[in-house]
């Protein structure tokens, strides 16, 4: 997403290429926007607020529901074939043609129904005041750096529960249900406590180390399995005036992309659990204690790209593309958000990460993967029903392949990828996901505590250990610290794994 | 001719002051309010929570540092940029060569083009400005650190943003060299209605520069000193430091929450975690250090008057 990834200071950034940033953008509109909002914030930052909450105590009346329509098999959820359907998607990496066909083949099935379709970056300035109102749309991609806080909307009982879709008849096969054709993980992610499922995951994102695999053979190399022959492999890279690493320094939380996953291997999916559940001394369990030292070892042989704590996203991948360093922690969004600086015979490939030795829980493989760009219906939609009927639509196998097939990346729907042209670090992807099969880790923190897990452990903990500024000791004390206070903090929702 | 003055007086404050208490005052209060409440900003219900808010923000530690940045903004910025700024127009102004046959008091040469060429960043918003220095501070082929390497510094080479010990001061740097302009030009005006036969006055008596910009500029200026100061601080704790460090040091505010300022966490709180009524409570904050920091520099810079 070259230009647009920067727009999305993402306050979250699961999954989708575009939001994996603070805020740093590239472009005009979003300097514009941010003036005006620094002007409004900083010169009368509390009348500013107080403007908003003017707006936000005013509303809360029920809305008039669309009347429900007739059940069929065409139409199994009972859309209401006459009312008007409003859909509001994030206009990020993925850009909104893939939404825009979708929203035509609703509009076909439904030629009674009009359909008001609208494309923004900017959701939480526009839909909070409607969230607020009780007038919110139909559909939402929340995503992006204006993303609402899920947490809080769940808790406030603001969206509605998705599990008529996934128990409605697939768009493809009648025999099949929509939960059946979905990849591995996506239901449960939509969860967060209980059964009900909040949220579909419409995209999915692979997260490992990249790295060119033209660069790897030319050091006469394979990808390094186990950290000793990580070290060879960034020795031997060093002496030929390479870098073995680079990371977002300045967002050190894209560190984490290979990093939990590898203390999984190591320590095995418990020990991921009890971080994500915020248990007493979960941080100080042996297995993360020795994937802290291994990375820390990165940076004190002088293996990470030199100046790297000062790089953004951008400045490391294009430092990495340029043949600077062999290695980075990214997610699959990568291959289009670099697609101009990669050369095109960079042979673009992704790994699982790599464990420590033979003596790890979980075997080579283990990956994390998890969906992105993450859907809503909410409670007080006028034509809820409709909203989940385009979901439908979208979770379709033709409205899949035409996603993967246009923005080069996969999509919660199990399949899709027949017939189109893999892009080589999509076939990567699709080839570890393979590889890894039943092993792969999904870490909840970075969905469920979006602050601890960027700023405090990120930024603050694992970035200032990768900038050789604090050992792995007081890393994990630190961290460990952060934890225990927001396993106290009353302010924010707890979320354990079932 | 009193009759129906003050009639006369209310029919035309009425509407401004209406206006003023409706967009103005309403908000102070309703922000106050909801400082009270456990508001999220994503719903339209809330409960009172008392002085919750205020407790937890005591007790946290982020909004502490942001504080001292954010101090640390109001108190040093506005010295640098003031100082920088008068001993700028001085020169351009005032502390220029007596030149034969040319008026007795006139800046250095080539002052016109100066004064430009410190204007200028003027013109450009706080935004470009702080993503061209962005670039600049990158480490690895950024300017800066591109002509230390040039010039044969090669082992100094800091990280610049990525350090917690440099990224406040980058950061305020940057704000001192984009505003500074302004107030080369605003002291120039000021200078410029000095009249002339004082400097006459104090060339004849044998004055130096130092002198002269002590005894004589710095008195009749103060006026402008002092309004200018209010106006950077209130700059410098509001608008320019949240673009700047949003930009600069975007995420969460530096390494390590280095260069976090109060507007930033208001905003962070208010649009990214969905608390905004704890961020209504440090927006209440950062109006009491606003309005402390306004009544220090004026008490502070209390002085007679000077005539002329």
């Amino acid at each position: 997403m070259g230009s647009t990834s920067a727009e999305n200071d993402g306050t979250r950034d699961r999954g989708t290429r575009t939001r994996d940033i603070f805020g740093h953008s590239t472009t005009g509109v979003g300097r514009r926007d941010l003036i005006k909002r620094s002007a409004v914030l900083g010169l009368v930052s509390v009348p500013a607020m107080g403007f908003l909450s003017a707006c936000a105590s005013g509303g809360g009346k029920d809305q008039d529901k669309a009347e429900a329509g007739k059940k069929t098999e065409q139409n199994p959820l009972g859309v209401n074939d006459t009312a008007q359907m409003e859909f509001v998607l994030f206009d990020g990496g993925f850009g909104k043609e893939y939404a825009e066909d979708a929203v035509k083949i609703y509009e076909k099935a439904f030629p009674g129904a009009t359909v008001d379709f609208s494309a923004t970056q900017k959701i939480q300035s526009t839909l909070q005041p409607r969230f607020n109102q009780g007038t919110p749309p139909d559909l939402i991609d929340n995503s992006g750096a204006e993303q609402m806080d899920m947490g809080v909307l769940v808790g406030k009982k603001q969206l509605a529960d998705l599990t008529p879709l996934l128990d409605a008849p697939s768009y493809d096969d009648p025999a099949r249900k929509v939960r059946d054709t979905l990849r591995p993980g996506i239901v449960e992610m939509g969860r967060f406590d209980g059964e009900q499922v909040w949220i579909l995951y419409y995209a999915y994102t692979v997260y490992g180390v990249w790295y060119s695999q033209k660069a790897l053979a030319s050091l006469d190399e394979q990808y390094p399995e186990t950290w000793d022959q990580m070290l060879a492999v960034c020795a031997k890279a060093k002496k030929k005036g390479m870098a073995g690493w680079t990371y977002a320094g300045k967002y050190p939380y894209y560190l984490p992309f290979s990093l939990y996953p590898m203390i999984g291997k190591v320590g095995g999916r418990e020990v991921l659990d009890a971080i994500d559940n915020l248990e007493p001394n979960a941080w100080k369990h042996p297995a993360v204690k020795a994937c802290l030292e291994a990375y820390y070892e990165l940076q004190q042989k002088g293996y990470v790209l030199r100046g790297t704590p000062g790089l953004d996203h951008v400045q490391s991948q294009t430092a990495w593309a340029q043949g600077k360093a062999l290695f980075i922690p990214n997610g699959s969004w990568v291959e289009n958000e670099s697609a101009k600086v990669i050369p095109a015979d960079f042979d673009l490939a992704v790994s699982a990460p790599t464990g420590l030795d033979s003596s790890d829980k979980l075997p080579f493989g283990t990956i994390w993967a998890s969906g992105g760009e993450p859907f809503v219906v909410p409670a007080k939609a006028k034509n809820g029903t409709g909203g989940m009927e385009q979901l439908r639509i979208m979770l379709s196998e033709a409205s899949s392949r035409n996603f993967t097939g246009k923005v080069k990346s996969l999509t919660a729907y199990n399949g899709g990828t027949d017939g189109i042209e893999l892009t080589p670090g999509l076939k990567a992807g699709v080839a570890a996901l393979d590889k890894a099969g039943e092993n792969v880790v999904n870490p909840r923190i970075q969905d469920w505590y979006v602050q601890l897990q960027k700023e405090k452990i990120g930024v603050s903990g694992i970035g200032e250990m990768m900038a050789g500024r604090a050992t792995p000791a007081e890393t994990i004390k630190k961290i460990q610290g952060f934890a225990d206070e927001a396993a106290k903090d009353s302010s924010i929702k707890h979320y354990k794994h079932q | 001719m009193q009759h129906g003055k003050y009639r006369f007086i209310v029919g035309f404050l009425a509407a401004p002051l209406g206006l003023y208490a409706l967009f103005v005052v309403w908000p102070f209060i309703q922000s106050i309010y909801y400082s009270f409440t456990d508001w999220t900003g994503l719903s339209p219900d809330f409960t009172m929570v008392g002085l919750d808010n205020y407790a937890r923000m005591l007790d946290d530690d982020i909004f502490w540092k942001s504080l001292r940045h954010s101090l640390l903004f109001a108190l040093l910025v506005p010295v640098v940029t003031i100082g920088l700024a008068l001993f700028l127009s001085f020169m351009i102004n005032v502390g220029g060569r007596r030149r034969r046959g040319g008026p007795v008091i006139s800046g250095v040469r080539g002052s016109a083009f100066y004064k430009i060429v410190y204007f200028f960043p003027q013109v450009l918003s706080i935004a470009i400005v702080a993503l061209l220095f962005a670039f600049a501070y990158n480490p690895d082929s950024g300017a800066i650190n591109s002509f230390l390497r040039a010039v044969g510094l090669d082992d100094v080479q800091p990280l610049w943003l990525g350090d917690p010990g440099l990224a406040l001061w980058a950061v305020m740097a940057v704000v001192v060299w984009s505003t500074v302009g302004f107030f080369v030009v605003l002291f120039s005006a000021g200078m410029a209605s000095i009249p002339m036969d004082l400097y006459e006055a104090a060339l004849l008596d044998g004055a130096d520069r130092i002198t002269t910009f002590f005894r004589i500029t710095l008195p009749l200026l103060w006026d402008t000193v002092q309004s200018g100061w209010v106006y950077m601080g209130i700059l410098a704790l509001g608008a320019e430091s949240f673009a700047v460090v949003h930009i600069m040091t975007t995420g969460p505010g530096g390494p390590d929450y280095s260069t976090t300022v109060m507007v930033l966490y208001v905003y962070q709180k208010a649009f990214r975690d969905g608390q905004a009524a704890y961020a209504t409570t440090i927006g209440v904050a950062l109006l009491v250090v606003t309005l402390a920091f306004a009544a220090l520099v004026m008490k502070l810079g209390r002085r007679e008057r000077l005539e002329y």
